[in-house]
C-alpha cells in the first residue's frame, strides 16, 4: 500500500525503484544500526584503542608516545607476570572442573527430589545473588586465626593445629577459590536442571524397560544429551574464572592478591598497573594478552566439544 | 565547530549574566569524601564567602578510590577544579601532567612559608617554587590500652619510651591460649597499615641508616641498619611472639576490640578510636632507640591551584587557598577533623602541647620525616612482601631486604623517566 503511494508521490525516485523485499532489508538494518553502532562505539572501539595503547607509554598524566613492543618485552621479562599467569590458570584448572562436578551432582539428585524442590533450589541459588564483595568479607573473617576465625576455632576445639589459610602462600589460592565456586554454584545448578529436564522421559523409560543400570543410563543417555549444556557451562565458567577479580580483591584488601602475589590473577594485575600505578600503556599490553588467552581458550573449548 | 560556537555563546551568556548579576566568580574545589573533612570544608567555605561576597566556592567530592583518576581525567579535559586537594606523594605526577601550577611568589612568599609552616611542607617544593600548602598534617604515635597495661601490672601512665621498653611491655601484655596461639597481642604487626612507615622512616633511622639518599633517588636501606631494623620488626613475631601479622585481620581492628595492647597509628585514627567505650587508651611518642634518637612519619594532603584557573578565577583561587591555609582555618580543621595544624604557631600553642592526645603527635612534627613516594601503593606492597617473605616463607631477612631494595629502586628509576 505505502509502496504504491510512494511511487505516485515520487515517480522515478530511488526508493520507488527497489523491491519490497529490499525495502524490508533496509528497514531491518536501519533498526539494527542503533544497537550495532552502540556496540561498536562502547565495545569495539575501546578494544582497538587498547591495542594501540599497548604500544605506547601513556601514563594518564603524560602524553602517549610510541614505544613499539617495549611493554610486551617488559611483561614477558617480569617474574610477577608469570606468577600471575600461573595463578590465573590455577583458578581455571581447579575452579571449572570442581564447580561443574559439584553442581552436576547437586542438579542430578535435586532433579529427583520432589519434597521442597523449589525451596532447596532457591537456597542453592541464593549465593549467586549475593554481592561478591560482601561474601568475600564474610569468608575473610571465617579464615581468621583464633579467637575470631570460625574455621580455626572449630579446628582448635578438636585439637587440630591452626591453619594459616589466607596467610599462607600455598593455602591462600584454594581459600579464595572456595567462595567463588560456592557463589557460582546456584547458577550452574539451574542450568544443569534445565538441561536435565529437556531430556525426553521416554528415553529413560525405554532404557529401564531394557534393563539398563542407573550408571549406564547416566553414561549412555544423560551425559551425551547434556552436552550442549555442558559446553555452555564450561565456556562460561572458564571465562568467569579467568576473569576472577572481586573475590580476590575483597578477601584481602590490605594486600590484594597476596600474600606474596600467591592469589593475584591477571585481571587484578591489570587493575593495579592501570589504576594505582597509572601505567596505562603497560596495563593495555596486559589486557591484550588476557584477550588473546580468552580467545584461544574459548576457541579450543568450542572445537573440542563441538558435535561431530 | 558549531558545538564550539554554541559553547562560546553559552559561556558568553553566563559571563554577562554573572557580571550584570551578583558579579560573583565561581571557583570549584575538589576533595575526596571523608565525612568530617567535607563538613570542615563546608564551614570554611561559608566563612570565606562571608568575607568575600564576590566569590562563590563549589565543593565537589569523590570516593578516595577513584579520586586521583577522576582529577587527572577532568583537568586534562579542561574541566574540573580550580583548587584541588592532593596527597603530597602525588605531587610529581600532578606537575608532570601539567595539572597544577606553582604558587606565585608574590602571593605566597617562600620565606614566609618556611618560617611559618612545619619543615615537612618542603615536600611541596620543587626548585624554588611551592606547588601547594596543607591545612593540616598527620603524624604517627603509639596508642596503648591503659586497661591492658594495668592488668599486666604495668603503670598505665608510664608508657614505653624506648624500643627495649616497648618490647618488654609487649611481652608482658601478650596473652596466649593453651596451644600457644595469641589471643591478645602485645603489639599489632600490620605492614599494610602504618608499620611500613614505622619501619622505613623510624626504625631504619634508629638503627643508624637512612631509607633514601642522593636527593631521594637511591634506595639506601639495603645495609646493616636496614637489616637490623627488619630483624627487629620480624622478631616481634618470630622470637618474642608478641604480635602476629593478620591477627584480627587488621592492626587497628585488634586494638579497637581491646585485643592488642599497643598499636602504631596516626592522627586520622583518633576519630575512630574516640568511640571506644570498653577501655581507656593513651597516646605517646614513638619510642626512641637506646641513644635517644626519635623519628616519626608525617604526611598531609595539600591544596593546590590547577592550570585550569585563569584570570579572575586564578585571583579568587589564590584568595581561597590563602584562607584555607590560614591560622583560622587550621583551628576549625583541628576542631572538626582532629588533624594537626600545619603552621607552627597554630599547632604549638601551650594548650595543644599539653593536650594528652594531640601533644605526642605535635612533638613528633619537629623531627618527622616524609617519604618521597613515587608510587605509594607499589612501594607499600614492597614493604609488605619483604616482611611476608621472612614470616611466611622463612626467608633470610638479608635476602628479603635485598630483593625489596632492588624492586623499590626499579620504581624510583622508572619514575625519573
Amino acid at each position: 500500500m505505502s509502496a504504491t503511494a510512494q511511487q505516485e508521490a515520487a515517480p522515478g525516485g530511488l526508493w520507488s525503484r527497489i523491491s519490497l523485499g529490499q525495502k524490508q532489508v533496509i528497514w531491518a538494518w536501519g533498526f539494527l544500526a542503533a544497537p550495532l553502532l552502540f556496540y561498536v562505539i562502547i565495545r569495539f572501539w575501546p578494544t582497538f584503542q587498547a591495542f594501540y595503547l599497548s604500544v605506547t607509554d601513556w601514563t594518564l598524566t603524560k602524553p602517549a608516545s610510541f614505544v613499539g613492543f617495549e611493554n610486551y618485552q617488559r611483561l614477558f621479562n617480569d617474574p610477577l607476570f608469570w606468577q600471575v599467569f600461573r595463578n590465573t590458570f590455577m583458578y581455571l584448572i581447579l575452579g571449572t572442573p570442581i564447580s561443574l562436578l559439584i553442581s552436576f551432582v547437586v542438579a542430578y539428585y535435586l532433579d529427583r527430589v520432589r519434597f521442597m524442590h523449589s525451596f532447596i533450589r532457591a537456597l542453592y541459588f541464593l549465593p549467586f545473588l549475593t554481592t561478591a564483595a560482601a561474601m568475600a568479607w564474610v569468608w575473610r573473617w571465617f579464615y581468621q586465626p583464633v579467637p575470631i576465625g570460625v574455621i580455626n576455632d572449630v579446628l582448635a576445639s578438636f585439637g587440630i593445629p591452626q591453619q594459616p589459610f589466607l596467610r599462607s602462600t600455598s593455602q591462600a589460592l584454594p581459600a579464595v577459590l572456595a567462595p567463588a565456586v560456592w557463589a557460582g554454584l546456584g547458577f550452574q545448578v539451574i542450568i544443569f536442571l534445565a538441561g536435565l529436564r529437556a531430556i525426553p522421559v521416554t528415553y529413560y523409560e525405554a532404557a529401564r524397560i531394557d534393563g539398563l543400570s542407573e550408571g549406564a543410563i547416566l553414561r549412555r543417555i544423560t551425559l551425551p544429551l547434556l552436552k550442549p549444556t555442558l559446553v555452555f557451562l564450561v565456556v562460561f565458567s572458564s571465562i568467569g574464572f579467568l576473569r576472577i577479580f572481586d573475590q580476590v580483591y575483597n578477601i584481602n584488601t590490605n594486600d590484594p592478591g597476596g600474600p606474596l602475589n600467591s592469589t593475584k590473577p591477571l585481571v587484578l594485575m591489570i587493575y593495579q598497573t592501570a589504576f594505582s600505578s597509572y601505567e596505562m600503556g603497560y596495563a593495555a599490553a596486559q589486557t591484550v594478552v588476557l584477550f588473546m588467552i580468552l580467545l584461544v581458550i574459548s576457541l579450543v573449548q568450542l572445537r573440542l566439544m563441538r558435535d561431530r | 565547530m558549531r558545538f564550539r560556537q554554541l559553547l562560546a555563546s553559552v559561556a558568553l551568556g553566563v559571563a554577562t549574566l554573572a557580571t550584570t548579576g551578583a558579579k560573583a566568580v565561581e571557583i570549584e574545589y575538589w576533595q575526596y569524601v571523608f565525612d568530617t573533612r567535607v563538613k570542615a570544608m563546608n564551614q570554611l567555605i561559608a566563612k570565606f564567602q562571608e568575607a568575600n561576597p564576590d566569590i562563590k566556592v563549589k565543593q565537589t567530592t569523590f570516593p578516595y578510590a577513584d579520586y586521583q583518576t577522576k582529577v587527572a581525567a577532568a583537568i586534562l579535559a579542561g574541566q574540573g577544579p580550580d583548587v584541588v586537594q592532593l596527597y603530597y606523594g602525588w605531587l610529581d605526577n600532578f606537575i608532570g601532567g601539567k595539572m597544577i601550577r606553582p604558587l606565585r611568589a608574590e602571593a605566597f612568599p617562600a620565606a614566609d612559608i618556611e618560617r611559618d609552616f612545619f619543615p615537612i611542607v618542603s615536600a611541596m617544593k620543587r626548585g624554588n617554587d611551592y606547588y601547594g600548602l596543607p591545612t593540616a598534617v598527620r603524624s604517627l604515635a603509639l596508642f596503648y590500652n591503659k586497661k591492658a597495661f594495668k592488668d599486666a601490672g604495668l603503670d598505665p601512665n608510664n608508657p614505653p619510651k624506648t624500643l627495649d621498653e616497648l618490647v618488654a611491655a609487649a611481652e608482658k601484655t601478650t596473652k596466649r591460649d593453651g596451644g600457644g596461639n595469641i589471643v591478645s597481642a602485645g603489639i599489632t604487626l600490620d605492614m599494610g597499615g602504618q608499620d611500613q612507615h614505622w619501619w622505613r622512616e623510624v626504625l631504619v633511622r634508629q638503627f643508624g641508616g637512612a631509607p633514601y639518599t642522593d636527593g631521594d633517588s637511591k634506595v639506601a636501606y639495603n645495609d646493616e641498619a636496614g637489616l637490623k631494623a627488619l630483624t627487629f620488626y620480624t622478631d616481634l613475631q618470630k622470637k618474642q611472639k608478641v604480635g602476629q601479622v593478620g591477627f584480627m585481620d587488621e592492626g587497628q581492628a585488634a586494638f579497637r576490640a581491646g585485643l592488642a595492647a599497643m598499636t602504631i597509628d596516626g592522627t586520622f585514627r583518633l576519630g575512630s578510636f574516640n568511640s571506644i567505650k570498653a577501655f581507656e587508651w593513651g597516646v605517646t611518642e614513638l619510642p626512641a632507640n637506646a641513644q635517644g634518637v626519635r623519628s616519626t612519619f608525617a604526611s598531609y594532603f595539600a591544596n593546590a591551584i590547577t592550570t585550569k584557573a585563569e584570570g579572575e578565577k586564578l585571583a579568587a583561587a589564590e584568595k581561597f587557598l590563602a584562607y584555607v591555609s590560614s591560622p583560622e582555618a587550621m583551628k576549625i580543621w583541628l576542631e572538626v577533623v582532629g588533624e594537626l595544624p600545619a603552621r607552627r604557631a597554630s599547632a604549638l600553642t601551650p594548650e595543644n602541647v599539653a593536650n594528652p592526645i594531640y601533644g605526642p603527635f605535635l612533638k613528633g612534627l619537629e623531627y618527622a620525616h616524609t617519604t618521597p613516594f613515587k608510587d605509594e601503593l607499589a612501594q607499600r606492597q614492597i614493604a609488605i612482601d619483604m616482611v611476608n617473605r621472612v614470616l611466611i616463607n622463612g626467608e633470610d631477612p638479608k635476602t628479603s631486604l635485598a630483593k625489596a631494595a632492588e624492586a623499590e629502586q626499579a620504581i624510583l628509576d622508572r619514575a625519573k623517566r
